[in-house]
């Protein structure tokens, strides 16, 4: 009987004489009818020892935007991991050496995004050090307010996308929703929900509209029902233990060596909280506890995000009971644009006007460095100024950048749908990464 | 009810709770403790000590700057453990030095101390490397590497990070860098249409499976000549 060749795409992977796969093509008799070829006996493939190349991103949801990791893997094992980043580069501390200091806080919005009104605040704070402002009281208590509904809002989205990275939908739509308030919140302050550019060199944007805190009160009172519940779903869930518990784990040395700081750095028992340690916004006169993990791995880095939104409204709470009257904004108008009815009315508010916008406030010559505690942990802002309206240099210490460089260290020798979990407990937002 | 207390890192030597810096003065005040330690150890490392906006800023020679940072990490009584960052300043005044700006951080005395070396006009932008004082170290240098082109001395893999491999107009955070980059949007265009999306895997990279020989004829023509594109 006679065989003959039909097409191709009816070809499978067999193995040569030297183990190396190549096509067979299957035949057929001559009734039409496929005939299947065996392989020869003794050529079963044996893959033990060759290992394999796998490539994740950048256009992957589970990396959380555009980072791109080549992973060597032996069966399912992941041997090495090699992260390619720059994906979103877009030259954030150039641009800001040609912007005069008001104009760069609209960019720091653009870079830690779920965080917003948080680097707004953090920006602010570096560059008042440097012009030598002492802000408002009021001031002071609103930008607390600010960064803690940005690192509950921020925590939240990291908890609905890890639950959805780990196969969990519906805490992920209860934690949006939740945001969502927060959202509108924002909103109804500043006129924006995402790229907020709420504060100015010296104070704020705008104050809170009259009734805000009643709305903020009404959040407190009911938000940590949603966190309650999420922590019943998942803290005892057996998926979800089992998905998490002794993954990634970085010692407390380990951790401290890499760089870490944040959640990642407290899941792993050290208690660094910049708010604790080297406080900003007089934090050091709030009652509240920084969450410390013993494991170090995905699981308390979850229990630790999920203990952070409690102790956040503990402190909303206290700065919403204390916030006092009085300006937001300092008394310089050097620095502060003067109320537009001024503006157009009096000629010396004018000229003021007039200064500010075009040349802009000068600090005098010096450098600071303003860290803030950001929900993914250490954010700084180290600005040069050489006497003019134009910082020299304006740089970002990216937390979620420095998180990201131990992810070789801690995905190796784990599975491959272990690395998704690893990747989404490091919280990295891409944004500030590749700035 | 939460099992979590509050707990502070700073357990030795200070052991008051710190405070807000309220109202610090543009110059002078009080120097961070390790600036003198650091004189007293290094009388010839050390160029000057400045005290600005509150913030302790240590001048050192760049030959010695893995020296004293190691001193700093391992010494018992600094135990500057944490770094922060590092990167690079480059001034306006073209006869400014190009200064690498190390912020360390102390977490069991809950200090701060900025290290700076300057490396003078005409030398070669080199440094070394405190990859292995602090691995936290490694992202930071590749790119300040990346965008300033200050090579560090001992780093295992110094190279671009930001920019992609085959990027060949230079070091966009030095001042005689444009904004718009050096090359014309033509050009930029030209390259990024000759670009090989295919190509998207470094011979380091592919070696791991032996997938170089999978490869088209064409690719790895290119990729012999050492050339690595998509990028």
């Amino acid at each position: 009987m006679a065989n003959r060749t039909v097409e191709v795409e009816l070809s499978t992977t067999g193995l040569d004489a030297q183990g190396r796969a190549q096509r067979v093509p299957l035949v057929t008799n001559d009734g039409g009818s496929a005939v299947s070829v065996e392989p020869p006996p003794g050529m079963e493939p044996d893959l033990e020892g060759e290992h394999m190349l796998i490539n994740i991103g950048p256009q992957h949801p589970a990396t959380h935007g555009v980072l791109r990791l080549v992973l060597e893997l032996d069966g399912e094992t992941v041997v090495r991991c090699i992260p390619h980043l720059g994906y979103l580069h877009c030259g954030f501390e150039k641009i800001g050496e040609y912007r005069q200091y008001n104009q760069i806080i609209c960019w720091t919005d653009r870079e830690d995004y779920l965080n917003s009104i948080g680097n707004n605040v953090a920006f602010a704070l570096g560059a008042e050090r440097l012009f030598g402002i002492e802000i408002t009281a009021r001031c002071t208590v609103l930008r607390v307010i600010a960064c803690e509904l940005s690192r509950v809002m921020s925590h939240l989205v990291w908890l609905g996308t890890t639950c959805i990275d780990i196969g969990a939908f519906t805490p992920f739509l209860w934690a949006f929703q939740q945001r969502e308030r927060i959202y509108r919140m924002i909103e109804k302050w500043v006129g924006a929900r995402l790229t907020t550019t709420a504060t100015r060199v010296g104070g704020m944007a705008a104050d809170i509209p009259s009734g805000w805190t009643d709305d903020l009160r009404h959040f407190l009172k009911t938000f940590p029902n949603t966190v309650d519940e999420i922590d019943r779903m998942l803290t005892r869930n057996a998926i979800w233990v089992g998905r998490t518990i002794g993954l990634g784990v970085m010692t407390p040395d380990e951790a401290v060596n890499w760089g870490l700081s944040g959640p990642m750095l407290r899941a792993s028992g050290v208690a660094y909280d910049v708010r604790k340690d080297f406080p900003y916004l007089d934090y050091e006169t709030y009652d509240f506890d920084v969450p410390v993990g013993t494991n170090g791995d995905v699981y308390d880095r979850y229990l630790v995000r999920m203990e952070e939104m409690r102790q956040s409204v503990r402190i909303l709470q206290q700065a919403v009971d204390r916030l006092p009257d009085g300006p937001v904004n300092i008394d310089d108008p050097r620095i502060i644009l003067p109320p537009k009815s001024k503006a157009t009315s009096e000629m010396e508010s004018m000229i003021h006007h007039f200064k500010v916008v075009m040349e802009g406030p000068r600090p005098p010559i010096g450098e600071s460095y303003v860290a803030v505690e950001s929900p993914k942990g250490e954010k700084g802002y180290y600005m040069v100024s050489d006497g003019t309206s134009k910082p020299v240099r304006w740089r970002i210490r990216p937390p979620s950048f420095v998180n990201l460089s131990a992810i070789p260290k801690m995905v190796e020798g784990h599975l491959l749908s272990d690395v998704i979990a690893i990747n989404a407990s490091i919280d990295i937002v891409m944004g500030e990464i590749d700035r | 009810m939460s099992p979590f207390q509050v707990v502070t890192a700073g357990s030795q030597g200070s052991s008051a709770q710190p405070v807000s810096p309220h109202n610090v003065s543009h110059r002078g005040g009080e120097a961070n403790p390790s600036a003198q330690a650091l004189k007293d150890k290094f009388a010839a490392a050390v160029k000057r000590v400045e005290v600005i906006w509150g913030e302790t800023v240590v001048f050192i020679d760049p030959a010695s700057a893995s020296t004293v940072i190691r001193w700093l990490h391992d010494d018992p009584s600094q135990q500057y453990d944490y770094l922060s960052d590092v990167t690079a300043v480059e001034y306006r005044d073209a006869e400014m030095p190009i200064e690498v700006v190390w912020h360390l951080r102390s977490l069991p005395y809950r200090r701060f101390l900025r290290v700076k070396a300057q490396i003078p006009k005409g030398q070669p932008l080199e440094i070394d490397s405190v990859y292995d004082i602090y691995r936290g170290a490694d992202w930071l240098e590749r790119e300040c590497y990346d965008m300033f082109g200050i090579r560090f001395k001992g780093h295992p893999d110094l190279r671009r990070i930001l920019m992609w491999e085959s990027y060949k107009e230079g070091f966009p955070l030095r001042k005689d860098f444009p904004l718009r980059g050096r090359f014309s949007r033509s050009e930029q265009l030209r390259q990024a249409l000759a670009q090989n999306p295919e190509a998207r895997y470094s011979m380091e990279e592919l070696s791991i499976a032996n997938a170089f020989e999978d490869l088209p004829e064409d690719m790895r023509k290119r990729l012999d000549k050492g050339v690595r594109t998509g990028e």
